[in-house]
C-alpha cells in the first residue's frame, strides 16, 4: 500500500521519487524531504560504528498524518537507510490494513535489493536518477499490490 | 562537358562517393587513385574505364574533378546498365541505376573509413534535404548518428530521423557494414527487393540498393579479420532471400552508410527479421558475436566484466538510457559482468536498436542464455571460480568471485562479509544465470553464516580427537577457543603425561562442544606446536641430561609398559570414574588442552621418573590424589585439566608401579611426577586458578596417600630420589618457562579472539541483506 516511494542519495537529493496519486505528488514531495530530518536524527542517534542490519530500517519517521484531500487515509512514513547512506523513504495509507513491520521491512528489503542490481549496472552512474525499467517496475509492483 | 542532371538519389549517391575519393577533403578533386579503385571496383573492363576517364574529361584536366567525378559515375552507371558510353548517355538514359561497385574496394573503403566518415559529415545529411527513399536518405553521415535503415515497412521515407544510429567505429557495426557491402556485391543487387521504396527507388531497383551499399561499404571501420569472417559468410546466398522476405530489409539495402556498421546491422536485421521470432540469432550473427566477445575476454567461459561491456556496447552510440536498459535485460543473474550468453544477447539487442527495434521489456525468450543448465548450477561456461568479481570480494573480472560457499570454506573466520559483498559488488559470485542458482543466490544473501562457525569447529573437532588417539604431545588442539590454551597452561603445572593424555582425550571432548555461538576458532595456530616442540626438545634434553629412558613424547605410551595407557584416551576414563566427571568438566571446557601438551611432553620423562622413584612420590602422589579429585569435580577446564593429568599420572603410577592399585579408579602417580606436581603447584598459586589445582594436587597426593601401597616407592634408594628430586627441579624450571611461554600465546590468541568477534559483529549485519 506504498503511495509513494524516494529513493533519496546520500546528498539528500532524490535519486528515484515515485507516487501513486500523481494529482498529490508535490505533497508527497514535501512529506519526503520533511522525513529526511527526521531520518538524518535517526542516523546520527545511532553513533556507534557498527551498523546492524537493524539499524538499517529506521521504522515509523512520524506519526501518522491526514491525507488532507482524503481523509480517511493515514499516512505513514517510514525510513530505512543503507550503509552508503542511501535513504529509502516510504508513504503508506495505512487505511485500508494496518501493514505489518515485517511487511514494511520486505518492501524495503525488496528495494535495496532492486537498487543494488541497478548499481551492478555499469552504464549507471551513481548519482544519476533512476531510470531502470526493473526497479521501476518493482516499485509498481508494490505499490500497486496494496492499492 | 555537357550539363549533367542527377537525380536527387544519384547526387547524394554521388557525393558520397565523391566525398570517398575525395581523400584530401578538398572537396574538388578526388583522388585518382581512390577513382580509379573504384572504376575497377565498378568491374568494368578497363577500355570502358578509360573511356570514362575520356569521356568525363578527366584525362583532359588530369584530375577528377566533383563535375567530372560525377560524369564519371554516370558513365559507369551507364556501362553497367550495357549502355554504350557516350557522352550524352549520361543524360538521355532515363532510369538509370546507380553505378555498382564491387566489393573488392569495400576493403580499401573500409580502411579509408576514417576519413571518409570525416567527409561524410561534412557532405551533410542529406536526408533532410531530400525526401529520400528509404536508405537513400540515409547518406547522412553524421557522425553523431548513422542511420541504419529502419525496418520501415511502408515506404516511409522520412527515414533520416530514425533514431537507430549505427555506431561508427564500434567493432561490432564495422562488421555489419562489412557485412553488409559484401553481400552487396555477392548477390544483393538484384534481389533485394525494395517493399516500399520511394518512388525514387522504383526505377532503381535493386541495382541502386546493391550500389547504395557500395557505398556504404566505405564507412567500413570493421578490423580485418571481422571483415573477412563477414565477407566468408556474407557470400551465403540465404541473406538475400531473406531479405526478401521481410519488408524492412529494403531499407537497408537503400540506406547508405558512410561510416561504419549499419550495413551489417540491416543485415543482420533483416537475417533475423526473416525468422519468426526476431530476437533469434542467426548462428552468422552468433559466430560474429563471439568473436566480439573473444577480443574482450578471449576465454569464452570467462566473464565481461561491467566496465569492459559498457565501454564496448557505448561506441554502439546508443543513448546511455538505452544501453542500461540493454544491459538490465541482458545481464541475466543480475552480477555486473555478461557471460557468451548474455553477451550475445546484449549485443543482439544493440544491433535490433540499432535497426530500429524497440526495446523489449523482457528479455525474449531466444536471448535467453541457454547454456545454462537450469538444474545444474555449474554451467557450462558461467560458472567461474572466481568471486571478485566483484569487487567485493569478487570483482575478478575473467574470473568471477568464486561462489559463496567456497569463499567460505577457504575463509573459515568471517565469512559473512562475503555475503554482503556479493550484494553490493558484481562479481561476488559467479552463478550461473539459472533460477535455482539466482534462488542459491537468494538464499546465500540471506545468510548462511551459521555455517562458517561450526564446519571449522567441527573440523578441529575431528583433528582432535584423531591428535588425542596420536597422542602426540606436540598437538595442540589449537584450541577451538582461546580458552583451549588457556587451560591448557593451567594444567601446565599438573602432572604430566597421565594428564596430558587425558588432556588430549578431554581436548578431543572438548572440541566436539565447541561454543556455536562463537565466531569460529582461528585455524590451528603453529606456534603452540613450537612451544611444544621446544618443549619436546627440552624434554629430549631432560631425557638425556637425566639420562632418563627418552621414550620421547610419542614413546610415552611404550615407555611405561606396565601402565595402563594414559595415551588412551578411554584408558583414564575407564580407570578413573571418578576422573570420568573431571574429564567430563574437561570436555565442556576445551582450552585448558593446548597447554597440557608441553607438560603432556614432559611428563614423559616422569614416567620414567616413575618408573624409577617410587618411593618419595608415594605421599606426594597421595596428597595430590585428592586434590585430584576435587579438580575432577571442579568446573574449572584448569582444574579438571590438571585432574586428567593427575589422574594419568596416576594412572601411570599405577601401571608402573603397582597395576593394582587401580583402586578407587584412581592409578598411583609415578614419584617422579609428585615432586614436579608440587613444583607446578606452587606456580599454580600464583595464578587465579592455582588455588584450584593446588587444592586439587592436594587431592591427588591424599588419594595417592590413600592407596593401599607404592612398593615400589618405598624401596628406592635416598640417592637415586635426591637425584631424582633434582631433575624434577630442573624439568619444574623448564615447564615454568614453558608455562610463561603459554601464558603469553594465550594473551595473544585472546586479544585475536576479540578482534575477530569486533569483526564478526561489524560484518554479520550484512548477512542480512
Amino acid at each position: 500500500m506504498a503511495v509513494c516511494v524516494a529513493v533519496i542519495a546520500k546528498e539528500n537529493y532524490p535519486l528515484y521519487i515515485r507516487s501513486i496519486p500523481t494529482e498529490n505528488e508535490l505533497k508527497f514531495h514535501y512529506m519526503v524531504h520533511t522525513s529526511l530530518d527526521v531520518v538524518d536524527e535517526k542516523i546520527s542517534a545511532m553513533g556507534k560504528a557498527l551498523v546492524d542490519q537493524r539499524e538499517l530500517y529506521l521504522g515509523l519517521l512520524y506519526p501518522t498524518e491526514d491525507y488532507k484531500v482524503y481523509p480517511s487515509h493515514q499516512l505513514c512514513r517510514y525510513g530505512y537507510v543503507t550503509n552508503s547512506k542511501v535513504k529509502f523513504v516510504m508513504v503508506v495509507d495505512s487505511s485500508n490494513t494496518a501493514l505489518r513491520d515485517n511487511e514494511i521491512r520486505s518492501m524495503f528489503r525488496k528495494l535495496h535489493n532492486s537498487y543494488t542490481d541497478v548499481m551492478c549496472n555499469p552504464f549507471y552512474n551513481p548519482g544519476d536518477r533512476i531510470h531502470s525499467r526493473a526497479f521501476d517496475s518493482m516499485v509498481t509492483s508494490m505499490m500497486i499490490q496494496v492499492c | 562537358m555537357e550539363g549533367l542532371t542527377l537525380s536527387d538519389a544519384e547526387q547524394k549517391y554521388y557525393s558520397d562517393l565523391f566525398s570517398y575519393c575525395d581523400i584530401e577533403s578538398t572537396k574538388k578533386v578526388a583522388a585518382n587513385g581512390r577513382v580509379l579503385e573504384l572504376f575497377r571496383a565498378a568491374q568494368l573492363p578497363n577500355d570502358v574505364v578509360l573511356q570514362i576517364m575520356e569521356l568525363c574529361g578527366a584525362t583532359r584536366l588530369g584530375y577528377f574533378g566533383r563535375s567530372q567525378f560525377y560524369i564519371a559515375l554516370k558513365l559507369v552507371a551507364v556501362a553497367q546498365s550495357g549502355f554504350p558510353l557516350r557522352v550524352e548517355s549520361i543524360n538521355t538514359v532515363k532510369d538509370l541505376p546507380l553505378p555498382r561497385f564491387v566489393a573488392s574496394k569495400n576493403e580499401q573503403e573500409s580502411r579509408h573509413a576514417a576519413s571518409y566518415s570525416s567527409d561524410s559529415e561534412n557532405q551533410g545529411s542529406y536526408s533532410g534535404v531530400i525526401p529520400p527513399p528509404p536508405g537513400r536518405g540515409q547518406v547522412k553521415k553524421g557522425s553523431v548518428s548513422h542511420d541504419t535503415v529502419q525496418p520501415r515497412t511502408s515506404a516511409d521515407q522520412q527515414e533520416p530521423a530514425s533514431p537507430v544510429v549505427s555506431p561508427q567505429q564500434s567493432p561490432p557495426t564495422s562488421p555489419h557494414t562489412w557485412r553488409k557491402h559484401s553481400r552487396h556485391p555477392s548477390g544483393g543487387n538484384s534481389e533485394r527487393p525494395l517493399a516500399g521504396p520511394g518512388p525514387f527507388w522504383s526505377p532503381f531497383g535493386e541495382a541502386q540498393s546493391g550500389s547504395s551499399a557500395g557505398d556504404a561499404v566505405w564507412s567500413g571501420h570493421s578490423p580485418p579479420p571481422p571483415q573477412e569472417t563477414w565477407v566468408s559468410f556474407a557470400d551465403t546466398p540465404p541473406t538475400s532471400t531473406l531479405l526478401t522476405m521481410h519488408p524492412a530489409s529494403v531499407q537497408d539495402q537503400t540506406t547508405v552508410r558512410t561510416v561504419a556498421s549499419a550495413t551489417a546491422a540491416n543485415e543482420i536485421r533483416r537475417q533475423s527479421s526473416s525468422y519468426d521470432d526476431p530476437w533469434k540469432i542467426t548462428d552468422e550473427q552468433r559466430q560474429y558475436y563471439v568473436n566480439q566477445f573473444k577480443t574482450i575476454q578471449p576465454d569464452l567461459n570467462g566473464f565481461i566484466p561491467g566496465s569492459a561491456a559498457k565501454e564496448f556496447f557505448t561506441k554502439s552510440k546508443l543513448p546511455i538510457l538505452e544501453l542500461s536498459h540493454i544491459w538490465e535485460l541482458s545481464d541475466f543473474d543480475k552480477d555486473g559482468a555478461l557471460t557468451l550468453d548474455e553477451f550475445c544477447a546484449a549485443f543482439h539487442l544493440v544491433v535490433a536498436r540499432k535497426n530500429g527495434y524497440d526495446l523489449p521489456e523482457k528479455l525474449p525468450e531466444s536471448l535467453m542464455p541457454k547454456l545454462i543448465d537450469l538444474e545444474d548450477s555449474a554451467d557450462v561456461g558461467d560458472q567461474p571460480g572466481e568471486v571478485g568479481y566483484s569487487g567485493s570480494p569478487a570483482e575478478a573480472p575473467p574470473s568471477k568471485s568464486p561462489s559463496m560457499p567456497s569463499l567460505n570454506q577457504t575463509w573459515p573466520e568471517l565469512n559473512q562479509s562475503s555475503e554482503d559483498t556479493a550484494i553490493v559488488h558484481p562479481v561476488p559470485i559467479r552463478m550461473t544465470p539459472s533460477k535455482i542458482h539466482m534462488q542459491e543466490m537468494e538464499l546465500k544473501r540471506t545468510g548462511s553464516d551459521h555455517t562458517n562457525p561450526t564446519s571449522p569447529l567441527l573440523v578441529k573437532t575431528s583433528d582432535l580427537s584423531e591428535e588425542s588417539k596420536i597422542n602426540s604431545s606436540v598437538k595442540f588442539a589449537s584450541g577451538n577457543t582461546v580458552a583451549d590454551g588457556y587451560s591448557s597452561s593451567d594444567s601446565f603445572t599438573s602432572d604430566p603425561e597421565q594428564i596430558g593424555n587425558n588432556v588430549t582425550h578431554q581436548r578431543s571432548h572438548s572440541g566436539t562442544s565447541p561454543d556455536n555461538t562463537a565466531p569460529p576458532p582461528p585455524p590451528p595456530r603453529p606456534q603452540p606446536s613450537h612451544s611444544r616442540s621446544s618443549s619436546l626438545d627440552m624434554n629430549r634434553t631432560f631425557a638425556v641430561t637425566t639420562g632418563q629412558q627418552q621414550a620421547g613424547v610419542v614413546a610415552h605410551p611404550p615407555a611405561v609398559p606396565p601402565r595402563p595407557q594414559p595415551s588412551q584416551a578411554p584408558g583414564p576414563v575407564v580407570h578413573r570414574p571418578v576422573d570420568a566427571d573431571g574429564l567430563i568438566t574437561h570436555t565442556s571446557t576445551s582450552p585448558q588442552q593446548i597447554p597440557e601438551q608441553p607438560n603432556f611432553a614432559d611428563f614423559s620423562q616422569f614416567e620414567v621418573f616413575a618408573a624409577s622413584n617410587v618411593n618419595e612420590e608415594q605421599d606426594d602422589e597421595a596428597e595430590k590424589h585428592p586434590e585430584v579429585l576435587p579438580v575432577e569435580k571442579a568446573s574449572d577446564p584448569a582444574s579438571s585439566l590438571r585432574v586428567a593429568k593427575t589422574d594419568s599420572k596416576i594412572e601411570e603410577k599405577t601401571a608402573a608401579s603397582v597395576p593394582a592399585n587401580v583402586s578407587k579408579g584412581t592409578t598411583p602417580l609415578a614419584p617422579p611426577p609428585k615432586p614436579v606436581r608440587r613444583r607446578l603447584k606452587s606456580e599454580d598459586e600464583l595464578r587465579p586458578e592455582v588455588d584450584e589445582h593446588t587444592q586439587k594436587t592436594g587431592v591427588l597426593a591424599a588419594v595417592l596417600a590413600s592407596q593401599p601401597s607404592i612398593p615400589r616407592s618405598v624401596g628406592k634408594d635416598k640417592k637415586a630420589i635426591q637425584a631424582s628430586i633434582r631433575r624434577n627441579k630442573e624439568n619444574n624450571t623448564v615447564l615454568a618457562r614453558l608455562n610463561s611461554e603459554l601464558q603469553q600465546q594465550l594473551k595473544d590468541v585472546l586479544e585475536e579472539r576479540i578482534s575477530l568477534e569486533v569483526q564478526l559483529e561489524q560484518l554479520r549485519p550484512f548477512s542480512h541483506l
